[in-house]
């Protein structure tokens, strides 16, 4: 009894402290829904006070109305700044400080650190746990090798080539070490610093993805040159297609909010084509090689979840209804996803598993992503519940038949995902203003993007592979390495000291 | 001087232990190890691929005894350890030719 009288004491202070603090002051400014009544409500609590205003009072009111009409103006000219060419003559009537809205640009800010996340350590755990024991730090470090090195080209000439000029399939070198971009440039709402990074963290989980296809068996120095080669000819072109207004947004208009076929769809082909120019693992697939560190697994499943979020979510470029609503989708069908999973394996193999839940929540996580800004939590289910039962075919079913080593699934659950949810993305709509959902046929475009992209990353891999091999006198492990383990064969270290 | 090996199920290590303190018997060494016998294992499933897994967790303890200490501690062994499932394990008696405690060169008897 004594000592809850001083925890009594310590919750009332908490508690009373905000109770209290409540009518003290008023909310300052910032920008809402309600924008337009807000000039007026200052003048209104101005005008219903009983003294005469002061010269000075008067004159600081005009001045923050004029400093709210300002913004408002910023506001709704942003979308017309965005779009005006870097010589524009018109550049100068627009004050480039009322545009970055700073509600966008604090969320994008945090979108960027959890795309980053979904990669070191999202990715590496998930992989890192189903590899064997001997081989994780080779995982983790091909990520954590992949995060340092896109940065790097993303910066100098990557973010160029991706999004900046007009060609049908690549950029140009406008942009080449971020000329031009500044801490006052602005894209759409947000500094342009901002829409770099966000983007420079999905060129970097883009390649670290394909790591999952060869692992165990790649040489590190081949795998650093094949992903510079394929990031340069395949991720920033297709980037380029389908976000950079190319040849897919521009000829066939496809749908991709978040990076359906320029991730998933992009990496998934480039890790199937990998695994098979490299062979199977020595001893698949009558070796058993279950995962080392299943707990691993499920934690980067975890963080991948939570992160995508900033993945989906802030492919909106701003925090506004869609991004929410992205947030939403994105939810339901990796939550569907994980529990059609889930229920499939108990069904047919009796028992539910750790990896398959969280295998099953990831191509979820890929099957919305292209189809997070237009879908509705209905399309969500469905999409969410077609990526499972799909991708739990192509890991389990189709890959033992089609006898090719893809080592963690990226073909069977991103490629395949990420085929599904752009195919479905052409399907499921939902209206913004009324939330009524319906089915229409947009597949067109969404048929091409896929094809093109298979062929595309398909074709780039498989000769980036070749080249790597001449580079570095072949691109597989000995068979020594192999058997000895990667962590001390390429890196030198053992990953756990037991 | 007898060597006394025993394979017994992991969770028995404790009650075994007990026993051959009961009779005298100060020091042994336990070693994780796995195997089998007529006990089968499970069968893991990852990602559609099956693996059955033959063996199962077992500990190995190894007591040198002097001989007329081996029927006694043989026996605590065989009823701690014993649950009457299949699995319950073996134990395996040999011969020493020598034994030497290393701090102080006793030998024989005297180095148990």
């Amino acid at each position: 009894m004594k000592k809850l009288f001083p925890i009594l004491t310590i919750l009332l202070a908490l508690f009373a402290s905000p109770l209290l603090g409540q009518d003290a002051e008023q909310p300052t400014a910032t920008p809402s829904t309600e924008e337009s009544t807000k000039p007026a409500d200052e003048e209104a609590s101005t005008d219903g006070e009983a003294k005469e205003l002061t010269d000075e009072e008067r004159a600081n009111a005009v001045a923050d109305k004029a400093k709210a009409e300002a913004w408002l103006e910023g506001q709704s000219l942003a979308s017309e700044y965005s779009s005006l060419d870097d010589d524009d003559k018109r550049i100068e009537d627009y004050a480039i400080d009322s545009f970055v809205v700073s509600g966008d640009t604090a969320w994008m800010i945090v979108a960027t650190a959890l795309v980053l996340m979904m990669t070191i350590p999202g990715l590496s755990l998930f992989y890192g746990g189903l590899a064997r024991r001997k081989n994780v730090l080779s995982v983790l470090v091909q990520c954590f090798a992949c995060t340092a090195l896109m940065t790097l080209l993303w910066t100098i000439y990557g973010y160029s080539v991706a999004s900046s000029g007009d060609g049908q399939f690549f950029g140009d070198f406008a942009k080449v070490c971020l000329k031009g971009v500044g801490v006052d440039t602005v894209s759409g709402t947000i500094p342009e610093s901002v829409y770099f990074t966000f983007q420079m963290t999905f060129a970097i989980i883009t390649p670290a993805l394909i790591v999952g296809a060869f692992a165990e068996r790649m040489k590190f120095s081949a795998v650093l040159i094949f992903l510079t080669l394929w990031f340069t000819f395949s991720y920033l072109p297709v980037w380029h297609m389908v976000w950079g207004g190319g040849y897919l947004a521009d000829k066939w208009e496809a749908i991709d909010f978040a990076g359906g076929t320029v991730v998933h769809i992009n990496a998934g082909i480039a890790g199937l084509v990998a695994c098979i120019v490299l062979g199977k693992r020595q001893g698949y697939p009558k070796s058993p090689m279950p995962p080392h560190n299943v707990p691993f697994v499920l934690i980067g499943a975890a963080l991948l979840w939570v992160g995508w979020f900033g993945f989906n979510a802030g492919s909106e470029l701003a925090a506004d209804g869609v991004a929410g609503m992205a947030q939403l989708v994105t939810q339901v069908a990796t939550a569907t996803a994980a529990f059609v999973w889930m229920m499939t394996e108990w069904i047919l193999k009796g028992k539910p598993t750790a990896v398959g839940i969280a295998t099953g929540a990831v191509a979820g996580l890929v099957a919305i992503t292209p189809a997070s800004g237009s879908v509705g939590p209905m399309g969500a289910i469905a999409i969410g519940a077609a990526a499972a039962l799909v991708c739990y075919w192509t890991a389990t079913s189709l890959k033992h038949k089609l006898g090719y080593d893809d080592s963690f699934d990226v073909f069977g659950v991103h490629g395949v995902g990420g085929i599904v949810g752009a195919l479905l993305t052409g399907l499921f709509f939902i209206n913004a203003e009324t939330g009524v959902e319906f089915v229409e046929n947009k597949l067109k475009g969404q048929i091409v993007s896929v094809i093109v992209t298979i062929i595309w990353s398909g074709v780039v891999s498989y000769i980036a592979l070749k080249i790597a091999d001449v580079f570095c006198g072949g691109i597989r492990s000995t068979e020594d390495e192999e058997i000895q383990g990667l962590d001390v064969a390429d890196h030198g270290e053992e990953g756990y000291q037991l | 001087m007898k060597l006394i090996k025993a394979i017994i199920k992991p969770f028995k290590l404790d009650d075994v232990k007990a026993a051959l303190e009961e009779v005298g018997v100060t020091g042994l060494t336990a070693i994780e190890c796995k195997g089998f016998g007529r006990q089968k294992g499970h069968t893991e499933i990852y990602r559609g691929s099956e693996y059955t897994v033959d063996f199962l967790p077992k500990i190995k303890l190894e007591v040198v005894v002097a001989d007329e200490a081996a029927e006694g501690a043989v026996k605590a062994i065989t009823s701690a350890a014993n649950t009457g499932k299949i699995g319950d394990g073996k134990v395996f008696l040999s011969s020493i030719d020598e034994a030497i405690r290393i701090r102080t060169d006793e030998t024989g008897n005297e180095a148990l």
